[in-house]
């Protein structure tokens, strides 16, 4: 106890130092301090240096432990926990067709190449299964393959539902499955031109008739003109049967994960903001979507702050936008979103999971962990706690969280696209009493 | 050769000296052209022809601008203040030119009014030091 106390005091100092300027800046909850934007003549970048973990692993709380599940994946990015218990994990890497517009593009595409993983994106969903409930996933299956740069992925009764880069695809499930029976069925094609950011997060809502899909913008903030955001950068919602589509919510910049609220079926999503107005702008967010409602991209960000970057300038839409809920940090690239269960013990019971995927365009590298989120009165409040850490170390990096999901049984499953590596927290319990699996 | 009464020669400038001289000129008013077609029409896509053509431009005065310098350490070559002015301007049209380059490679309109300040003033400087690379080295070939 004292030496987490200690630990954790050592940690705030280090902080306190590695931030220098940062430390007066507020970044999260519903109030985020916004300072001046700024943009000297070189943005500041630090790209992670990747190495391997070797004996080294992720920091969890007191009372949790952690262990890879499965490792050599092929990007892994969201998963999902089936009745049953297997995950399935998607994997791919999308995008990349983007053309080189400007001298920049080349100089920005190298620099980013350098911290993610070399491994080419698996265009596939792997199952993984712990048929006796040890905690070791000892079987391994290839769920499907041939994908276009899977990413969202949901289940509504016997159907599971996967959102490619270019199509919102749907399979059939029966439990027990190892292996998809067939090929897919494409429910509807998705925004996929230029596909600046590709990724497709999905949820779906809990009478399953609708099926929420977000959609990043093709852009920073508009830089390719406004012609090829036609559809980008918001949540549409698909009719589950017809494939019939309509935006939901829009002016979402890149809506990487959405998750829906136990209990009271509320939408949320993780946003992450845009770049280039200095080290704390624009923090990225989680919130809970309002139907029909715009949040600010690309002419303002937090409600009504203006971005004059972008012309033609339209202030009517700086008077609609709505500011998000609750803000976690600018640059700190929120990828996952998970609402937690009992079962992971009394503190980290009522809140959500936040996979942070780490900065770039800043040169104090933030993000890099998965942090929880406090809810109270089905509202986020409080401060973020870390709950996995330990992703760099000595100017090295050796993951970067993705894609976070609960299981109800007690468990947090982290996808870590740099190590390929499947993570699962699970709380250090007292041998309970043998329980079947399936009970 | 170098005549022994007037001291080193002044020479005629070189042609391949000359091509690089002058074609950035083309380049810095094309990209000035473009700057000011993105502010009057907003169409991103000028910008993007101003990112290229001062990223052109630049390589054609960093050569000039090497031969120049080359040709100015030489022993066996003039040195006077024409050509020293010379020099200077474009090394102030390079450096002018690369911050040029950093400020359209921001997005949108975080480019402007300074990108298009700049591409202005690059190029009156362009023309200036071509002008005097043209005129103080060509003054040799009639002696």
């Amino acid at each position: 106890m004292i030496l987490t106390r200690l630990a954790t005091i050592a940690t705030g100092a280090a902080l306190l130092v590695a931030c220098g300027s940062d430390r007066d800046i507020v970044q999260y909850g519903p109030n985020p301090d916004l300072p001046e934007q700024q943009r000297g003549l070189l943005p500041n970048m630090t790209i992670a240096d990747p190495a391997g973990w070797g004996d080294r692993r992720p920091v969890v709380p007191a009372g949790f432990t952690i262990a890879p599940i499965a490792t050599d994946l092929k990007i892994p990015r969201h998963t999902l926990v089936l009745p049953n218990g297997d995950i399935l994990v998607t994997e791919g890497k999308g995008g990349g067709n983007a053309p080189v517009m400007r001298p920049k593009d080349l100089f920005v595409g190298y620099f980013l190449g350098k911290g993610t993983s070399p491994v080419k994106g698996g265009d596939r969903i792997t199952l993984l299964r712990d048929a006796n409930g040890d905690g070791v996933y000892e079987q391994r299956a290839i769920f499907a393959e041939n994908l276009n740069a899977p990413y969202g992925i949901a289940l509504v009764g016997n159907r599971l539902y996967v959102a490619n880069q270019d199509a919102l695809i749907r399979f059939d499930y029966r439990p027990g499955q190892i292996r998809a029976s067939g090929p897919p069925v494409t429910v509807t094609p998705l925004p996929a031109a230029i596909n600046h950011h590709w990724t497709k997060s999905l949820a779906a809502s809990p009478d399953g008739r609708s099926l929420y899909v977000g959609i990043g913008s093709n852009s920073n903030i508009g830089e390719r003109g406004m012609a090829v955001e036609e559809g980008r950068a918001l949540i549409l919602q698909v009719d589950a049967e017809t494939g019939a589509s309509r935006p939901f919510a829009t002016g979402l910049r890149n809506p990487t994960a959405l998750a829906i609220q136990p209990g009271i079926g509320q939408l949320w999503a993780v946003v992450n903001e845009r770049d280039e107005l200095g080290p704390n702008l624009v923090p990225d967010y989680l919130t809970s979507v309002r139907q029909g409602a715009f949040y600010g991209w690309p002419y303002s960000y937090w409600g009504a702050n203006p971005d004059r970057r972008v012309r033609p300038f339209k202030e009517d839409m700086v008077k609609r936008a709505v500011r998000p809920d609750y803000a976690l940090g600018s640059h700190r690239a929120p990828l996952g979103l998970s609402f937690s269960a009992p079962a992971m013990g009394d503190r980290f019971a009522n809140g959500a999971f936040i996979g942070m995927h780490g900065s770039w365009n800043r040169e104090v590298q933030v993000g890099y962990k998965v942090v929880f989120v406090p809810f109270r009165g089905g509202r986020a409040a409080g401060v973020p706690v870390d709950f996995v850490t330990g992703f760099q170390a000595d100017g090295k990096t050796f993951g970067r969280p993705v894609g976070v999901t609960v299981d109800p049984r007690g468990a947090l499953i982290v996808a870590d696209d740099l190590s390929n590596t499947v993570w699962r927290v699970t709380p250090v319990r007292p041998p309970a009493p043998a329980r079947g699996r399936q009970s | 050769m170098a005549s022994p009464k007037h001291g080193p020669a002044r020479r005629i400038i070189h042609p391949v000296h000359a091509v690089l001289l002058a074609s950035s000129l083309p380049l810095f008013l094309g990209a000035l052209l473009s700057d000011w077609a993105y502010s009057s029409t907003y169409q991103t896509q000028w910008l993007n022809f101003a990112s290229w053509l001062i990223a052109g431009a630049l390589i054609f005065v960093g050569a000039a601008l090497l031969w120049a310098a080359i040709d100015f350490f030489r022993a066996d070559l003039a040195r006077d203040r024409a050509g020293a002015l010379s020099i200077l301007v474009l090394l102030t049209t390079f450096v002018l030119a690369f911050i040029n380059a950093l400020v359209h490679a921001k997005d949108a309109w975080a480019t402007m009014p300074a990108g298009l300040i700049l591409s202005v003033v690059v190029f009156v400087l362009a023309l200036v030091a071509t002008w005097l690379g043209f005129s103080t080295l060509r003054a040799g070939a009639t002696r």
